[in-house]
């Protein structure tokens, strides 16, 4: 290595780390608010960590606090979200990638269409269909919102997932004696295993964050879910920034671990080999 | 093993024709070669023998059957692709066994076909390898013991070659020519080189356009060029063509060059004085002669020494015109040389050049 290039590295390097530094701070000053205890948040100024530290916002968040109802539920919401999208997804990317049918292209413009409007739009026009339905106040109202909401962008994800399989590989197998849906399912799909756990992640956080659609539509704690919840430590006169601070770390944790569990999927180069190269 | 016959198809993409009905019959063992420039249909047809496009119009029959409504897997044929399209999530064994397994064959049997298929390409070392730990050759192999586990009617290959380098090319065409040997299955193989086209093939279909332009044996096609298309496409380097027109004199016919000069040339031809018609000479055919009434004199723009002969880039009227001479006298030729065209190897096109004219001689050596 000539000097340039050391010098190339550490700048590029540096600005990696301003970066990381810059995203994650935020997550920092959470979990440093959370480990705060409540007398000396106010009284020692800014300071990168508290003098002393304690865990009594999460003892009261988990022990008294009606949070893992909201746990519980953002999780059912959220999973139930995200195996749906990505299962609907698959195939109907996969039928846009692969297929020519009559009226793709309107189909196509539609979906594109649907991802045009602030959400705040529809809000109402959702609630007075779903209300008759007893949707309203239900996680399921929620999983059919947040999948129809979810679906169009989720296609188009798994569409160039799928679009970058060779065809060839699909053709090959139905020459060796596959029928159209055993090589979908013995060549294709394996190989969009990094594709099904972006969208699987993609979808899961977008669900697991959702606060417009899951304040309108939910009323009273039962049925909400965690952001929702996290206004109610939100009071009229106070905030209670500790206990809300920690319940977001809590919430992180579903989240971190999705994506701990997804990551070696992420992890590209799966397809490498199929065509020359 | 089977024999495979192509009626009439004809293809059109939307309202796009590419292929204008095509009539080919291949025998059981046989082994085709389809040849033609990148995008005259080669890879089009063969895809529709295989069942992976629809045929628009015609009929394709395997072993008597009309297969146009079969799928693939029903029509008990394998394909070697260009780009191989091996599994990359399944290893060299599992890669040429998937089309076994999915068929329920016995495990004994899957064994016992990779083994040996394995052991006919070279390949035992590698069979626990995924794709991409390959070279591009040992792909190329593990695409050709694909195929060859099932034991199909019948092969297809599209451009299987064209992504290796010219030497590995060299020794697979060879492989696959005794893999044919062994074999003896019906092949159909698909080029746009015409040296792999004229080593390999039984019998070699020249494509232009869509359209079947001349089915024969390699050296009918090199000696007797149905038309001008063949002609140029069929030896490398490719065809030398003058215009002229057709003269007879006392006893004699002779092509008249634009510039006076009159070719003369083997007796017999149909043809009419005056005939506007194309002279076609093999650069190998030329001769380099001492000057003479019939002969040219050309100016040498280039020597090529290829090591086995030498390639003079001649200019005649301006126009170009290639010499291939063993004669490494040739190296230090020039300015200017004299060359004749021996009649009997001069090709005569008609002024469409969709025909060849072969004069009385001519016919009686076919
Ligand atoms: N799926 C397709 N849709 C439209 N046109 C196509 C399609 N496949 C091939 N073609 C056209 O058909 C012609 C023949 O293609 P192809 O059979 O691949 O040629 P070759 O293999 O001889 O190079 C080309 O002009 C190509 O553009
Ligand atoms: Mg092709």
């Amino acid at each position: 290595m000539n000097r340039y290039s050391i010098f190339g590295t550490a700048l590029h390097r540096l600005a990696i780390l301003c970066y990381v530094v810059f995203a994650l701070f935020p997550l920092f000053w959470l979990l440093k608010v959370s480990v705060t205890p409540n007398d000396l948040l106010y009284s020692e100024g800014v300071r990168m960590w508290p003098s002393r530290m304690s865990f009594e916002h999460f003892r009261f968040v988990l022990a008294h606090s009606a949070f893992p109802v909201f746990f519980r539920n953002s999780m059912i919401v959220a999973g139930a979200t995200a195996v749906i999208v990505t299962l609907l997804a698959s195939l109907s990317g996969y039928a846009l990638s692969r297929f020519t049918f009559r009226g793709k292209y309107w189909l196509v413009a539609l979906m594109l269409l649907t991802q045009m409007f602030p959400l705040v739009m529809l809000v109402a026009p959702i609630f007075k269909m779903l209300s008759p339905l007893g949707l309203t106040n239900s996680l399921t109202g929620l999983v059919v919102v947040y999948t129809a909401f979810n679906i169009p962008f989720a296609t188009f994800l798994m569409q160039s997932f799928f679009d970058g399989i060779p065809k060839e590989l699909e053709e090959a197998a139905k020459i060796d004696g596959a029928t159209q849906f055993m090589a979908f399912r013995q060549i294709v799909l394996p190989l969009t295993l990094p594709g099904i756990a972006a969208t699987l992640g993609f979808v899961f956080t977008a669900a697991w964050s959702e606060l417009l659609f899951a304040l309108m539509l939910i009323s009273g704690n039962s049925a909400a879910t965690f952001p929702v919840g996290l206004l109610t430590f939100v009071s009229k006169f106070s905030v209670d920034f500790g206990q809300m601070m920690a319940a977001g770390v809590l919430a992180l944790i579903p989240a971190c671990l999705f994506f701990l569990f997804i990551q070696r999927y992420l992890v590209q180069g799966l397809t490498a080999g199929a065509v020359k190269g | 093993m089977a024999s495979i016959d192509i009626r009439n198809v004809r293809k059109n993409f939307g309202i796009v024709s590419v292929l204008h009905g095509v009539d080919l019959a291949i025998k059981n063992g046989e082994f085709v070669v389809l040849v033609g420039p990148s995008g005259c249909g080669k890879s089009t047809l063969l895809r529709m023998i295989a069942g992976l496009e629809e045929v628009t119009e015609g009929e394709i029959r395997i072993d008597g059957m009309r297969v146009n409504e079969r799928a693939p897997k029903d029509r008990d044929i394998a394909m070697v692709f260009q780009s191989y399209a091996l599994y990359p999530h399944m290893n060299v064994a599992e890669n040429m066994s998937y089309g076994l397994r999915i068929r329920k064959a016995a495990h004994e049997k899957i064994t016992a076909a990779v083994s040996n298929a394995a052991r006919k390409l070279e390949l035992q070392p590698l069979l626990a390898r995924r794709p991409k730990a390959l070279s591009g050759g040992q792909r190329q192999r593990v695409a050709m013991g694909r195929a060859i586990v099932r034991q199909p009617k019948a092969f297809l290959f599209d451009e299987p070659l064209s992504n290796l380098d010219a030497r590995l090319r060299e020794q697979m065409r060879a492989e696959i020519k005794k893999l044919h040997r062994d074999l003896g299955a019906t092949s159909i193989y698909v080029t746009h080189d015409q040296i792999e086209a004229m080593t390999l093939a039984d019998r070699i279909v020249a494509m232009h356009e869509g359209v079947v332009q001349q089915v024969g044996s390699p050296l009918e096609l090199y000696d007797r060029p149905a038309n001008l298309f063949v002609a140029g496409f069929i030896g490398s380097p490719a065809m030398n063509f003058l215009s002229a027109r057709y003269e007879v004199g006392a006893g004699t016919a002779g092509a008249r060059l634009p510039d006076g000069t009159l070719i003369g040339l083997s007796s017999g031809y149909q043809l009419e004085e005056g005939a506007a018609v194309t002279l076609g000479i093999r650069p190998e055919h030329v001769e380099m002669s001492p000057a003479s009434e019939s002969s040219l004199r050309a100016t040498v723009d280039l020597i090529e020494p290829t090591g086995f002969g030498i390639i003079l880039h001649l200019g005649l009227h301006g126009l170009p015109f290639n010499v291939f001479t063993l004669d490494r006298a040739a190296l230090t030729a020039g300015p200017t040389v004299t060359v004749a065209f021996p009649p009997q190897h001069l090709h005569l096109f008609d002024e469409t050049g969709k025909r060849a004219l072969e004069s009385s001689l001519q016919k009686g050596k076919g």
